[in-house]
C-alpha cells in the first residue's frame, strides 16, 4: 500500500475525510441556501428560475456540483466503514450504560441523524433536483428567453401538509446533526486552540440553528402564502 | 449499608459469562469501592466459592490498575479511579451493577479482570525518546517555557487505566494514545523521533481493534486524570504532518 493509501486507510484518516467532506457540504448549505432566499421574492418565481437555470448551466457551478456530489457519497460511504470499525471494536455492549452523563445525545447518534438526512435528500431530490435535470418541467419567458417554470413545481410541492411537515422535521435533524459536525470537524482537522476553539463552537451552534430555520421556512412560507 | 450487587462473573477468556447477584451487609459507607469488593470476596472464601477477580494495585489513584464499569459509568459515579471512590457515593439497599470493561482490544481474562497490554503495545511502538548514554547531564540544562512543561505534564498524568475506552462509545483509545503522543511531542527531548512516533503510535492503535473517534467528550468527562480532548486534536496534528513530511513511503 503507498502512503496515501495507507493514511486515508486509518481511523485518523477516514476521519479527516469525514471532516474534509463535512465543511465541503457545510459550504455547500451556506451557498444553497442564500440563493433560495429568491423564494421570498415576491415575483411570481422570475429571480428564483433565473437563478436555477444559471446553477444548471454554469460551468464553474457545474465542477462545484460535481465536488458536491463526490462529497456526500464520500461522507456516507465513509461513515458506514467507520461505524463497522466503531461496533466491531465493542462486539459485547454494556448492560447498564449512563452515556447520557457524560456525552451529548446528537455526537452519539451522528449515524442515526446522517441517516435521516440522506432519506430526506433522496426525496428532496427526487423532487426538485430531477425534475430540475431530466423532468418535464413547464417553461416561462422571461425577456424573450425561456426558462424551466421549477418556481411552479416548488409551489405546488409545498401544497401538500405532509412535504412541508417532512421538510421541516428533517431540517431540525439537519440542525442537530451540524451541531455536533460543525466544532467536530475543527477538532479532527487538529484545529484545537484556546483562543479559537470556543469561538468554532459558538460559530457551530448559531450556523445549526440558522441555516435549518432559513430552510425550514421556505416551504412554510409557500404553504402559508398560497 | 446493605446493597445489592450485579456482578459480571466468567470463569475465562473463552467462557460466556453472565451476571450474579449478591448480598452485602453492614458496609461501612468510609469503606472504598475496592473494600466493599474485599468483604463479598471473604464471605464468598468462607463459603468456599470462587472470590470475584479484580484488577487493583497501589489503590492510590496512581497507577491505572482498577478499573470496573459501575453503574453505567467507568469508575463508577465520580470522576476518580475506583479505588478512589468510597462507598457514600451509593446509597443504603441500592442494587449496583458491576461490568468489566468491553471492548475488541481489551479481552475478559476473568469475572472483571481485562487484557490492557494494548496499552503497552501502542508505547513499544513509538512512546519512547532517545537520550544519550554520556555523563549525567546538568539539570534544567534545557530551556521549556513552563507552560509547556505544564502542559506536557498534564498529558503525562494519564495512568492508563483504559476508562477513556470503556467510556467512548466507540471503545475508540484516541485519548490514551493522543495524551502518550503529546506528552512527548511537547518536549524538546520528544523531537528526534516526533514523526515516526505518530505514525507508528497511531497504526499500532489501529491494528489493536480500538474504535475511531466521535468527538463526543465522554473519554474527557470520565477520565478519572481530567485528560483534556486538546490532547486528540494535536496527536490529529502529529499524524498529518508526520504522513505527510515523513520519509516514511
Amino acid at each position: 500500500m503507498s502512503w496515501v493509501s495507507k493514511t486515508l486507510s486509518s481511523t485518523l484518516g477516514r476521519k479527516l475525510l469525514m471532516a474534509l467532506t463535512g465543511l465541503f457540504l457545510i459550504l455547500f448549505l451556506i451557498g444553497h441556501v442564500s440563493g433560495n432566499t429568491l423564494l421570498f421574492k415576491n415575483d411570481g418565481g422570475e429571480a428564483f428560475n433565473i437563478y436555477a437555470k444559471f446553477m444548471t448551466t454554469n460551468p464553474a457551478v457545474k465542477i462545484l456540483s460535481y465536488l458536491t456530489y463526490i462529497s456526500v457519497i464520500a461522507h456516507v460511504v465513509y461513515s458506514i466503514i467507520l461505524t463497522r470499525v466503531n461496533k466491531a471494536a465493542r462486539p459485547v455492549p454494556y448492560a447498564s450504560s449512563q452515556a447520557s452523563t457524560n456525552s451529548a445525545w446528537n455526537s452519539r447518534n451522528m449515524g442515526v441523524l446522517g441517516t435521516i438526512i440522506l432519506i430526506f435528500l433522496v426525496v428532496h431530490l427526487q423532487g426538485f433536483w430531477y425534475q430540475m435535470h431530466w423532468g418535464n418541467l413547464p417553461t416561462v419567458q422571461y425577456n424573450g428567453e425561456e426558462y424551466k417554470d421549477l418556481y411552479t413545481i416548488v409551489k405546488f410541492a409545498f401544497q401538500q401538509e405532509w412535504l412541508v411537515a417532512l421538510y421541516v422535521i428533517s431540517m431540525a435533524f439537519l440542525g442537530f446533526h451540524l451541531s455536533h459536525g460543525f466544532a467536530s470537524a475543527f477538532q479532527t482537522l487538529g484545529l484545537n486552540h484556546v483562543k479559537y476553539s470556543p469561538a468554532i463552537k459558538k460559530v457551530g451552534l448559531a450556523f445549526s440553528i440558522i441555516v435549518p430555520a432559513l430552510f425550514a421556512s421556505m416551504p412554510l412560507y409557500i404553504y402559508f402564502m398560497n | 449499608m446493605n446493597l445489592t450487587l450485579n456482578i459480571w462473573r466468567q470463569k475465562n477468556n473463552t467462557d460466556k459469562g453472565g451476571f450474579r447477584e449478591y448480598k452485602v451487609t453492614d458496609v461501612s459507607k468510609d469503606m472504598s469501592f475496592l473494600e466493599m469488593l474485599d468483604v463479598l470476596n471473604e464471605q464468598l472464601a468462607e463459603k468456599g466459592e470462587d472470590p470475584v477477580h479484580f484488577d487493583h494495585d497501589c489503590r492510590e489513584g496512581i497507577c491505572g490498575m482498577c478499573s470496573l464499569y459501575i453503574n453505567g459509568k467507568p469508575h463508577g459515579p465520580l470522576q476518580t479511579t475506583t479505588c478512589q471512590l468510597h462507598m457514600r457515593s451509593f446509597n443504603d439497599g441500592e442494587t449496583i451493577t458491576i461490568e468489566p470493561w468491553r471492548a475488541k482490544a481489551f479481552p475478559v481474562m476473568k469475572d472483571l479482570v481485562v487484557d490492557r497490554s494494548a496499552f503497552d503495545r501502542i508505547i513499544q511502538a513509538g512512546g519512547y525518546v532517545s537520550v544519550n548514554t554520556g555523563g549525567v547531564p546538568d539539570a534544567n540544562e534545557i530551556p521549556i517555557p513552563k507552560r509547556v512543561a505544564d502542559e506536557a505534564f498534564d498529558a503525562a498524568t494519564c495512568i492508563g487505566c483504559g476508562a477513556c475506552v470503556a467510556a467512548c462509545k466507540n471503545a475508540s483509545a484516541m485519548l490514551f494514545t493522543s495524551a502518550k503522543i503529546s506528552q512527548l511531542a511537547l518536549l524538546p527531548q520528544g523531537q528526534v523521533e516526533r514523526k515516526e512516533r505518530a505514525e507508528k503510535m497511531v497504526a499500532q492503535m489501529d491494528a489493536e481493534g480500538f474504535g475511531a473517534c466521535t468527538n463526543t467528550g465522554a473519554c474527557e468527562a470520565e477520565c478519572p486524570k481530567g485528560i483534556s480532548i486538546s490532547n486528540i486534536a494535536r496527536m490529529n496534528r502529529e499524524y498529518f504532518s508526520a504522513v505527510v513530511s515523513s520519509e516514511n513511503v
